[in-house]
């Protein structure tokens, strides 16, 4: 079947099979930060967003988003740097492999709630499973960008 | 070297991968390779033991994109283990790269490679098999002497003595004593004992087990795979595929984690064998089933022990038997159980007069066992230390105090540790600093809390060893390049742990330079030096000291140079950060001069390898203890505070030494809580996605407050040991003993799960 969407703000039209998930349209289309840890949508690497909302993409037919827009870490590059870093501070990127869904999951964190308490932190990235950090370090990380952050709108 | 302040050692260095993980760069196995390899999967066998009478692949070989098929029948008829290993390896030879005999629920039957993944799914459906249908060996109780033998092939073979038999199912058995145990036991006011059992446990690393395979423009198999051992894998591949060493190259990109599942073949062999034969790139990427299913977790472990101890706490005698469960093949089965007594044993050797430590290791037909960090010492130290604790409690003895008057300490000779002294052991001070950070004396065992809930604290230590002693190899090669900058090539494999950094930490300390000016390239078994590759926590103590010498030699090399272009000789040159002078200050050449010159009408080698080998493995030491409460109604768990204060002898990067630690904890909260692996009465693993086989989230751990004690092993690396597999230690012997205080009952089986405390609280109270 033919589909028309946009991926990381460019239009894309594809011929595909009304059966194929939106992480492999995803990872076919070059966006290779769209990780598969599961086939049961337990992990939370996969995330992208769809029309802004985060979404596991394993979970996701493509064909359900024609017509809609999808961003993946690869359209979000200025942000990860910004945030990556403060991760990268604690050493909790450790293996990498769920960064990229963590991170699309505590961007859109930061987009819907600005200044999470430590609860609401735990409670939106719970999906978010990571197995070699602990994940304390990446609330350290996450703490200190919003520490970061709080600062610079203080500043302004 | 002289005593000077560090620079880079201990210090929070960001890891210099860190910024392309967490911006999603294309870094991994199936990120690199070409899209357009054929895709090979498994036919896995639905039993638990059967022989394959009759197969036939006509039909799947005529689906549309389908390029081979292979069975039992086309493969080499040679023996190989899968277990990442220095040759010759302990771990038996028992496998084929299919066999007619399937041996585990999950088995190697078929191998099949097709243009895309959904004619490889059909072709899949459509292999027909008749099987025989055999008894399993599910129990592994009754697998020594059983009647059913999972491997009675006479081409199986034992290359190392390891008390293997496979007419027994005995994959390695031993004893291990000193002193007179019987004596030393009747003596003692009091002889405790009890069996503990712990599960075969998932390594869940978020990346599976995957590999590309490829030919090469000489003709070689070039195999990309999320491996911790390229060196290993060229040689099991060599063995499995009947192919020379030098006709296979392999290399490993960045690893979605290992925790010791990559230091077994799990997957390499099948695209090998498929590209191979039909001289096309493949590629194999396991399902997360699959990994739960036919991958390579820890051993499943009986382990009863006795303690024989005086009344005021004196713990004289310990005797350990360890049953070891390896599955169908015996990757790692002979050495992990060795851990469980090596590793654990030593702690109480203040004033231990008599030791006997004895093991069977059998086959069973469930999925093949591997290595998975802790490595058996995980299993000993959750046994040993829940006894202790019992202990403690029958003598009415602070559990603290209890340790405070048996741990090793520094200069003592372990019987138990392959008679090594411990030259480097703050195991007291991090006893001392948990019980600090921790309040352990302001805080009661147990405290009814009035809610329903009971609060409670338990503790355990844990030791591990720093790599295999008198084996492992660890090798770097150092090479000056334009202006200055050099490269540092190693065959170690980081696997997310950060090791490329550290060791460029160690040679920028050495060098006087910035870890930026060090560029790290690994692994390549065509190009890094030799390094038996990352696993037994051997990374930063045995080739981080193959880099601080190459580091020393490469520096003889530039004296060389910068004597030459001086005109004056080696004698009275004084190295600095970024050049070289004369004693006398008389003359100067800068580091860009020296390495330029050595691009230009040169003939002295600027690049050396060293390779190094310790012969004593120095364990790390550490302390946990936890606090958690226990709802008396539900049986529900809730972890509140965990302190931990390892001592890894000096930490080479603050922040990863954390992270180590607080990820071992947390993996270990999770097989002590929750994961779990149980099996159906005919053999199929019920836990076989992340749905059923719950690790860890956020939400369900607690505060982890760590700290170092760090004590100084001088055949380290700036006194450096190791942290890697230890920090996954405490955690299921210290819950348990929390556990305990709060409701009376001592769990001896892990996971400890809402149900069993529950339970337990409720044949308590009757």
């Amino acid at each position: 079947m033919q589909i028309e969407l946009w991926v990381n703000e460019k239009k894309i039209s594809a011929d595909i099979e009304p059966d194929l998930l939106l992480i492999d349209f995803l990872r076919k289309q070059g966006c290779k930060s769209v990780k598969r840890g599961c086939e049961t949508a337990n992990c939370g690497l996969c995330t992208v967003f769809l029309d802004d909302k985060p979404v596991l993409s394993c979970g996701v037919l493509a064909a359900r988003a024609a017509g809609h827009r999808v961003v993946t870490l690869e359209g979000l590059q200025d942000e990860a740097q910004e945030f990556g870093a403060y991760i990268a501070d604690q050493g909790a990127e450790q293996c990498g492999f769920c960064n990229p869904g963590l991170m699309m999951n505590a961007i859109a964190m930061f987009r819907e709630n600005p200044d999470p308490t430590e609860e609401e932190i735990l409670e939106y990235l719970s999906g978010n499973l990571c197995r070699c950090s602990g994940y304390e370090g990446q609330m350290r990380g996450i703490q200190s960008y919003l520490a970061y952050k709080r600062e610079k709108g203080a500043s302004k | 070297m002289e005593e000077k302040k560090l620079s880079v050692i201990n210090k929070p260095v960001r890891k210099k991968d860190a910024m392309s993980l967490l911006c999603g760069k294309p870094v991994y196995v199936d990120d690199i390779v070409p899209s357009d390899c054929l895709i090979v999967k498994i036919l896995h066998s639905p039993y638990a033991h059967a022989l394959i009478e009759e197969i036939n692949t006509a039909a799947a070989m005529k689906v549309p994109g389908i390029e081979a098929i292979y069975t039992y029948k086309d493969v080499p008829d040679n023996r190989f283990t899968m277990a990442g290993q220095t040759y010759p390896e302990a771990s038996p030879y028992d496998r084929l790269i299919l066999d007619r005999r399937v041996r585990f629920v999950g088995d190697a039957v078929a191998i099949v490679a097709g243009a895309t993944e959904k004619a490889v799914d059909k072709a899949l459906k459509l292999i027909k098999v008749k099987y025989q249908v055999l008894e399993p060996v599910l129990d592994f109780h009754k697998a020594k002497d059983g009647p059913v033998l999972v491997h009675p092939e006479d081409n199986w073979k034992a290359l190392c003595p390891v008390g293997a038999d496979n007419k027994r199912n005995l994959c390695a058995s031993g004893v291990d004593e000193d002193g007179d145990l019987e004596g030393v036991m009747e003596d003692c006011d009091l002889v405790l004992e009890h069996t503990y059992h712990t599960k075969a446990d998932s390594q869940a690393m978020m990346e599976t087990f995957r590999t590309y395979t490829t030919i090469d423009p000489y003709g070689r198999l070039h195999v990309i795979s999320s491996t911790q051992i390229v060196f290993h894998v060229r040689r099991i591949l060599s063995n499995a595929l009947g192919i020379p060493k030098s006709m296979i190259r392999v290399t490993k990109p960045r690893i979605g984690g290992g925790f010791g599942a990559k230091q077994s073949c799990v997957t390499e062999v099948f695209p090998a064998f498929v590209t191979w034969k039909t001289k096309k790139s493949t590629k194999l990427i396991y399902t997360r089933k699959e990994s739960q299913t036919a991958g390579s977790p820890r051993h499943e472990m009986e382990l009863k022990v006795r303690l024989g101890a005086m009344k005021d706490g004196t713990i004289r005698a310990i005797d350990l038997y360890t049953l070891s469960n390896t599955g169908a093949y015996g990757e790692h089965g002979p050495t992990t159980v060795g851990l469980s007594g090596h590793k654990s044993i030593p702690l109480y050797n203040g004033n231990l007069e008599a030791f006997r430590f004895r093991y069977d290791v059998v086959y069973t037909n469930v999925q093949a066992a591997g290595a998975y960090r802790g490595y058996g010492a995980t299993q000993g130290i959750f046994a040993l230390e829940s006894l202790v604790n019992e202990l403690a409690d029958r003598l009415s003895m602070d559990p603290v105090a209890i340790r405070e008057k048996n741990m090793v300490r520094e200069g003592q000779v372990a019987a138990s540790y392959y008679n090594e002294q411990m030259n480097a052991c703050a195991l007291d001070r991090c006893v001392a600093r948990a019980k600090e950070m921790f309040h352990w004396d302001e805080k009661p065992l147990a405290q009814d809390m009035g809610n329903g809930k009971i609060r409670a604290k338990g503790i355990a230590m844990a030791m591990q060893g720093s790599g295999i002693s008198g084996m492992d190899v660890g090798s770097a090669t150092i090479k000056l390049n334009d202006d200055g900058f050099y490269a540092l090539s190693i065959g170690a494999a980081d696997m997310g742990t950060g090791c490329d950094t550290t060791l460029a930490q160690i040679a920028a300390e050495c060098l006087e330079c910035s870890v930026d000016n060090i560029v790290v390239y690994g692994a390549d078994s065509d190009s890094s030096p030799y390094d038996s590759g990352s696993y037994a926590s051997s990374t930063t103590y045995v080739t981080g000291k193959a880099v601080e010498k190459a580091c020393q030699e490469l520096r003889e090399h530039m004296m060389v140079i910068a004597a030459d272009i001086m005109g004056c000789g080696c004698e009275d040159l004084v190295v600095e950060p970024d050049g070289i002078r004369t004693a006398d200050g008389g003359k100067r050449v800068s580091l860009s001069e020296i390495a330029n010159r050595s691009m230009n009408g040169n003939t002295e080698a600027v690049q050396v390898t060293v390779t190094h080998s310790s012969p004593i493995s120095p364990p790390p030491f550490m302390a946990g203890m936890v606090e958690l409460e226990v709802d008396k109604e539900t049986g529900a768990v809730e972890l509140l505070d965990y302190v931990a204060v390892v001592d890894c002898g000096t930490p080479i990067n603050s922040n990863l030494v954390r992270v180590q630690t607080e990820g071992g904890l947390v993996q270990g909260i999770g097989m002590a809580l929750y994961e779990d692996i149980t099996y159906s009465s005919k053999g199929k693993i019920a836990e076989s996605s992340l749905m059923q086989y719950k690790i860890p989230t956020r939400e369900d751990i607690c505060p982890l407050r760590v700290d170092f004690e760090s004590s100084y092993e001088k055949t380290g690396p700036f006194g450096a040991k190791s942290i890697g597999e230890i920090v996954i230690n405490t955690p299921a012997p210290a819950i348990a003993h929390a556990i305990y205080n709060a409701t009376g009952v001592w769990h001896r089986e892990l996971p400890i799960t809402p149900e069993k405390v529950l339970m337990g609280i409720l044949s308590h109270e009757n």
